[in-house]
C-alpha cells in the first residue's frame, strides 16, 4: 500500500470525476463525495511527505517498466512539498465550495462543476508526481482545460471571453512547451528527468538543445503567468466563481513554479545556465513584476482584479528568488510558494464571503462593511498584513528570507525592489480596508450580515496558518531548505557569473 | 539548395508554424483564432513525426527481412497530443458557441468595446 501512494494521489481524483458529473442533480451528493475524495488526497499527499522525509525518494514504476522506458513516478522532498500545498487547499476549499458554489453556480451544473474541479485536482497533482516530461505536458492539459471550464462558469458573461482568452495563452504555452520537449528528446532520446540529467551535460553545446530550452521556458512562464505573459491572470482570476478563483490562485501558478524548478535545476546542467541569461530574466522579470503590477493592483475598483494583479506582484517574487541562483534564493522561492497560497487562498476566501452577501466586489459597494460582516474583515485584515509581510505573519517569514537572500549577493537593487513591493501592498490593502471600515455604511449595506459558519470556519483556518507559519517556522523553513538541497542548487550567485 | 531539399519537412513545419502563430494573434475573429491554433498545434504534429524518420527505415511494423525501423514513440506522444488538440478545439469552439449566445458576435473588437461601454 505504502508505495502506491503516489499513484493514487492521481488516480483516486481521476476516477471520481466521472461518477460525480453523473450523480443526482439538486442534491448535495456531489459536493460531498468530492469533500471525501479531496480529504482523501490530502492525508495521502502529508503521509507521502512524511514518507519521503523519513525514507528519502520513492520511485514508482507505472506497469513494472522500468525506467527510462517506462513512465516513472519519482517522489521526492520537492514534489511531495508541493503536491501537499495542492492537496491541502483543495481539502481547504471544499468546505468553503457548497454555499459559495451554490450561490454563484446554475444547480443543474453543479455535478459538472465538481467533476471539473477533480479533473483539475488530477492534473495538478499528476504534474507534481511525474518524473517524465511528456507526461508533464498531458497533466498540465489536464489541469489547464478543466480551469478554462471551471473558470466559463462564471456569472458575468466577462468569464465566457477571459476563458477563451486563457485557452489561447494556455494552449500556445503547452504548444511551446511539446515543442521544447520534442526537440530535447531528438538529441537524447529519453524523456525520463533523471535520464535527460545524466545526458544532458555532454549535449549542452548544441544549438538544437539551446533552443529547445528556450521553448520550455516560454510555455512554462506563460502558465505560471510571469511578468510580461501574465495578460490572461488578472481576468480569468477576476470573474472566475469565487471557489475557483481561490482554489486556483493558490495552486495553478504554484504547480507551474515547480515545473520550472524542476527543469532549471533537476534537468539542465549548472554550466548550460550560466552560458544562457536565463537568471538575469528572472531577475528582470521579478523586479518589473513587483512595481509595475502592485502599481496596477493600487488602480483597481474591483476587488477580486486587485487582488489578481498582486498575485503576479508575488509571482515576481518567487522568479526573484529563483534568479538568485544559491541555495537560499531557492528556498524563499519555496517559502513564499506556500505562504502566498495560504494569504491569496484566505484572502479570496474573505472577498468570496462578500460577494456571497452583497453579490458584488467592487471598491463602491462594499463601503462600511467592516462592520456588518466582522470576522470576514478580521480575515482581510490579518490576511492583507500577511501579504504585506509584517513580522509575526507568514509573509513576513517569505520576505525575511529573500531579503536575506538578496543581501547574500549584494542585490541592493533587489533589496529595495522587495520593500518597495511592500510598501505598494501597504497602500493596495490599505484601500480594501479603508473602504470596508473607514466608510460610512451605505443604506444598500445596512442589512448585510455576517456571512455563513461554513464559509467562515475554513478561512478561518487559512488565517490561523498565516499566524501559526508566521511564529513557528520548522515545517516551511525545513522542508523547503531540504527541498532546495535536493534539487542541488549550486551557489553560483548573480555576481560571480 | 540541397539543404533546402533534403530537410523540406522541416520547412513545411516552420512554414505552418508562423501561419498559425500569426492568425492566432492578428486575426480577430475568434472562430479564425482557433482555426489558427490547429494549424499551429499541427506544425508540432509533423515536427515530431519527422524527428521519428531513421534515415531508410521502414515503417515501426515488425516484418520479415527487414533490420531497420523508424522510431515508433514520438508517433505515440503524437497520438496523445493529438487527443489533448482535439479536446482543445472542442472546448475553445464550445466558448465561441456561448459568446455568440450572450454578446451576440465573435469579433474580438466588438465584445471588447461592449464590455468597456458598461
Amino acid at each position: 500500500m505504502g508505495n502506491h501512494i503516489s499513484l493514487l494521489l492521481v488516480v483516486i481524483p481521476l476516477i471520481a470525476a466521472p461518477i460525480v458529473a453523473v450523480l443526482p442533480r439538486g442534491g448535495r451528493l456531489p459536493w460531498l463525495t468530492t469533500l471525501i475524495i479531496t480529504f482523501i488526497c490530502a492525508f495521502l499527499a502529508s503521509s507521502q511527505l512524511w514518507m519521503v522525509l523519513n525514507d528519502g525518494v520513492i520511485s514508482y514504476e507505472l506497469g513494472g517498466w522500468a525506467p527510462p522506458w517506462g513512465i516513472e513516478y519519482r517522489i521526492d522532498a520537492v514534489n511531495a512539498f508541493v503536491a501537499l500545498i495542492v492537496a491541502a487547499i483543495a481539502a481547504i476549499t471544499l468546505p468553503y465550495a457548497l454555499l459559495s458554489a451554490e450561490k454563484e453556480i446554475p444547480q443543474h451544473q453543479i455535478p459538472l462543476f465538481y467533476s471539473a474541479f477533480l479533473l483539475c485536482l488530477t492534473g495538478l497533482l499528476g504534474i507534481t508526481q511525474t518524473g517524465d516530461l511528456f507526461n508533464v505536458f498531458v497533466f498540465l492539459e489536464i489541469s489547464s482545460l478543466s480551469s478554462y471550464a471551471l473558470i466559463s462558469l462564471g456569472r458575468n458573461r466577462q468569464a465566457l471571453t477571459s476563458a477563451y482568452q486563457y485557452l489561447i495563452m494556455g494552449t500556445i504555452g503547452a504548444t511551446f512547451f511539446l515543442i521544447g520537449v520534442g526537440l530535447i528528446y531528438s538529441q537524447t532520446g529519453t524523456l525520463n528527468m533523471q535520464d535527460l540529467a545524466k545526458l544532458l551535460p555532454q549535449l549542452s553545446q548544441l544549438k538544437t538543445v539551446h533552443t529547445g530550452f528556450a521553448f520550455i521556458m516560454i510555455g512554462i512562464a506563460l502558465k505560471l503567468a510571469m511578468y510580461p505573459l501574465h495578460l490572461w491572470l488578472p481576468n480569468a482570476y477576476t470573474y472566475a466563481p469565487s471557489v475557483v478563483t481561490v482554489f486556483l490562485a493558490a495552486t495553478a501558478t504554484k504547480v507551474a513554479i515547480y515545473i520550472m524548478l524542476r527543469v532549471l535545476f533537476t534537468i539542465f546542467p549548472d554550466d548550460f545556465l550560466l552560458a544562457t541569461p536565463t537568471y538575469d530574466i528572472f531577475i528582470l522579470s521579478g523586479m518589473a513584476a513587483i512595481i509595475f503590477a502592485s502599481i496596477y493592483a493600487i488602480y483597481q475598483s474591483n476587488i477580486k482584479k486587485l487582488l489578481a494583479y498582486s498575485s503576479v506582484a508575488q509571482i515576481g517574487y518567487i522568479a526573484l528568488g529563483i534568479g538568485f541562483a544559491s541555495s537560499k534564493g531557492v528556498t524563499a522561492a519555496l517559502i513564499h510558494l506556500f505562504n502566498h497560497a495560504l494569504m491569496k487562498a484566505a484572502l479570496f476566501m474573505a472577498v468570496g464571503a462578500i460577494i456571497y452577501r452583497i453579490g458584488s466586489c467592487n471598491m463602491k459597494n462594499i463601503d462600511g462593511l467592516g462592520k456588518q460582516m466582522p470576522w470576514t474583515f478580521g480575515a482581510i485584515v490579518i490576511a492583507g498584513l500577511s501579504l504585506i509581510g509584517v513580522p509575526g505573519t507568514a509573509g513576513f517569514i517569505s520576505k525575511w528570507y529573500l531579503v536575506t537572500a538578496a543581501l547574500e549577493q549584494q542585490a541592493w537593487i533587489s533589496v529595495v525592489v522587495i520593500l518597495f513591493g511592500s510598501l505598494l501592498a501597504v497602500i493596495y490593502i490599505g484601500k480594501i480596508i479603508e473602504a470596508l471600515y473607514f466608510k460610512p455604511v451605505t443604506d444598500s449595506n445596512q442589512s448585510a450580515q455576517e456571512a455563513p459558519l461554513l464559509l467562515l470556519v475554513p478561512l478561518w483556518v487559512l488565517v490561523c496558518a498565516n499566524i501559526y507559519f508566521g511564529l513557528d517556522t520548522s515545517l516551511t523553513v525545513g522542508v523547503a531548505e531540504k527541498a532546495a538541497d535536493v534539487l542541488g542548487v549550486v551557489d553560483i550567485g548573480i555576481m560571480n557569473k | 539548395m540541397d539543404f533546402f531539399i533534403s530537410h523540406y519537412n522541416y520547412w513545411i513545419v516552420i512554414f505552418l508554424m508562423m501561419v498559425g502563430l500569426y492568425t492566432v494573434i492578428n486575426r480577430g475573429n475568434l472562430i479564425k483564432k482557433i482555426i489558427g491554433l490547429n494549424i499551429f498545434q499541427v506544425s508540432v504534429f509533423f515536427l515530431y513525426i519527422s524527428m521519428g524518420a531513421v534515415k531508410d527505415g521502414a515503417a515501426p511494423i515488425i516484418t520479415e527481412g527487414v533490420k531497420l525501423y523508424s522510431n515508433p514513440l514520438p508517433h505515440v506522444l503524437i497520438l496523445t497530443a493529438i487527443v489533448v488538440g482535439v479536446a482543445t478545439t472542442a472546448l475553445g469552439l464550445a466558448l465561441v458557441v456561448r459568446i455568440k449566445e450572450s454578446y451576440g458576435t465573435i469579433e474580438e473588437d466588438e465584445i471588447h468595446e461592449m464590455d468597456h461601454s458598461l
